[in-house]
């Protein structure tokens, strides 16, 4: 589905991303982990197109997608759930969901459905959501673009523990769905918990890759790069 | 008594048309800022050239109400060259290049209509049907400037509608407030910027026209509504409706009655007025506090 080879971004001059290669296969959930600042955003940044590699190659569904714009990258099945959540906050609930919508399976009804709490602030500024809430509509609009990989970005960052719990539900369900996810996290038991892989990068380049069992045990690696 | 209140309401009246041709102004500069960040320092030359070129399309038709229809057409297509050749390979580029280009347009713009028309002030009659005038709190009032109120509420109403109430108002009232995540979602923020851009050029056009018979028509009308419109953007806050609206209404009032109650200080009263403005609100009136 995905597959990133060797890709090298800059911000501005500084140089973040060297050199990272990772795949997320067809209805895998995927984990990247890594402490603050040492380019996970960035990785996600750089798939959608808002941050283009300067040198590598970015595969989705075998056509190399490095060059193209955010929308067209996005158009061709990638729905993003930024850091940051980055619902608009001056739209409706219903209208930050319909702006992107296109295909068939996900619309307003069954996003709805499986999100009662949107359905009650249908008509409710996103600004004046909670933080969970802005959580759950950022993830049902990027299920609105009808996407087959989604890109998940710090989803728990700065949320209740029993919202994080339920966060963790919705992504479990969503994979039961079939679709692929490359989930970025600070939260080690959401990611480990849901991943059928996992990497973990430090300054720009991914140091492990392996199943979350292996990970658990690794205490180097856990201590090293994650801080745990 | 009643000829105080006379004065006071036919003020009021003038200074309803002048605010809300100000309105379709600031509306458009305010979406293309807020959403493009580009400040389009020649959007005072697209009025201009509206009124100029409704001129043309009036002295060919002979029909002031095809010449209104085929303006915002004309002057909108303009608008959509500008962005789509010249200002879109800028938008990686900071303000200054941006200023630079189009403020160096509107001197293009302004010797273009001198070279076409010449410097002198001329005029563009109101439609016959609405050349003659109204008696409104006991005086005569143009009927043609209560067109222009009622065609400015009408638009008003208009925009409101399609920016509130469709798919794709809700789309760039989502550019204004963070286009990045607009276009991860799979719209075409660059097909957006260029029909923003051609609704903003096409309303300013329209403004150009619709104020011909009341203002006149002459080479430097396009910088003085630029810099009226700029304070009604300042004033009101980018991007939003409400705040064009408001801003054009304080702005246009004001700057009626400072005509004629202190003709001399009119424009310091406008300054004055966008001053506190900024110290008690820096982003205007209806406008976001700054990320």
């Amino acid at each position: 589905m995905l597959e990133l080879r060797d890709v090298h971004t800059f911000l501005g001059e500084s140089y973040i991303l060297q050199g990272v290669s990772l795949r997320v296969s067809d209805g895998e959930l995927v984990s990247l982990l890594g402490r603050n600042g040492v380019g996970k955003t960035t990785t996600i940044r750089s798939i959608i197109g808002f941050s283009p590699p300067r040198k590598g190659s970015i595969l989705f569904k075998n056509t190399d997608v490095a060059r193209l714009s955010p929308s067209r990258i996005a158009r061709m099945g990638i729905g993003l759930v930024p850091q940051g959540r980055r619902v608009f906050p001056d739209l409706s609930v219903k209208e930050n969901l319909i702006i992107g919508a296109r295909g068939k399976g996900w619309n307003l009804e069954r996003v709805f459905k499986q999100f009662p709490r949107l359905k009650e602030r249908e008509k409710q500024k996103a600004g004046t959501l909670s933080g969970g809430e802005q959580q759950m509509l950022a993830i049902a609009r990027a299920l609105m673009t009808n996407p087959q990989l989604l890109l998940m970005d710090e989803p728990s960052e700065g949320l209740a523990p029993l919202i994080v719990k339920e966060i963790g539900q919705v992504l479990s369900e969503l994979k039961q769905e079939g679709f692929a996810i490359l989930l970025v996290e600070q939260n080690l038991s959401l990611a480990v918990g849901l991943a059928d892989r996992a990497y973990v990068m430090n300054k720009g380049s991914i140091v492990f890759e392996g199943t979350p069992d292996i990970l658990l045990h690794d205490e180097e690696t856990k201590k090293q790069y994650l801080g745990v | 008594m009643s000829d105080t209140l006379g004065f006071y309401g036919i003020q009021f009246l003038n200074g309803m048309a002048y605010s809300l041709l100000l309105f379709l102004l600031a509306m458009g500069l305010s979406l293309i800022f807020g959403m493009m960040d580009v400040m389009n320092l020649a959007h005072g030359s697209l009025y201009m050239i509206g009124a100029y070129v409704g001129l043309f399309f009036l002295g060919w038709t002979g029909q002031f109400w095809i010449a209104v229809v085929l303006v915002p057409i004309a002057v909108g297509i303009i608008g959509i060259i500008m962005e789509a050749s010249l200002l879109r390979p800028l938008y990686r580029r900071g303000h200054l290049d941006q200023v630079l280009l189009t403020f160096g347009l509107s001197f293009v713009f302004m010797d273009m209509v001198k070279w076409i028309w010449g410097a002198d002030i001329r005029s563009l009659p109101a439609p016959p049907g609405l050349a003659k005038s109204a008696i409104i709190f006991g005086r005569s009032f143009p009927e043609y400037r209560l067109f222009v109120i009622v065609i400015g509420l009408i638009l008003a109403l208009a925009l409101w509608a399609f920016l509130e109430r469709t798919r794709l108002g809700a789309v760039i009232r989502a550019g204004v407030a963070d286009k990045e995540m607009v276009s991860g979602l799979g719209i075409n923020i660059t097909l957006v910027f260029t029909l923003v851009f051609g609704l903003g050029a096409a309303l300013a056009g329209l403004s150009g026209i619709i104020a011909g018979p009341v203002l006149g028509l002459y080479p430097g009308m396009d910088f003085e509504t630029l810099i009226i419109t700029l304070i009604v953007v300042v004033v009101g806050g980018l991007g939003t409706l409400k705040g064009s609206f408001w801003g054009a209404i304080l702005i246009g009032q004001a700057q009626t009655f400072g005509k004629v109650l202190v003709p001399d200080f009119a424009l310091l009263i406008v300054f004055v007025i966008m001053a506190i403005v900024l110290l008690a609100r820096p982003s205007g009136l209806f406008g976001k506090e700054a990320a």
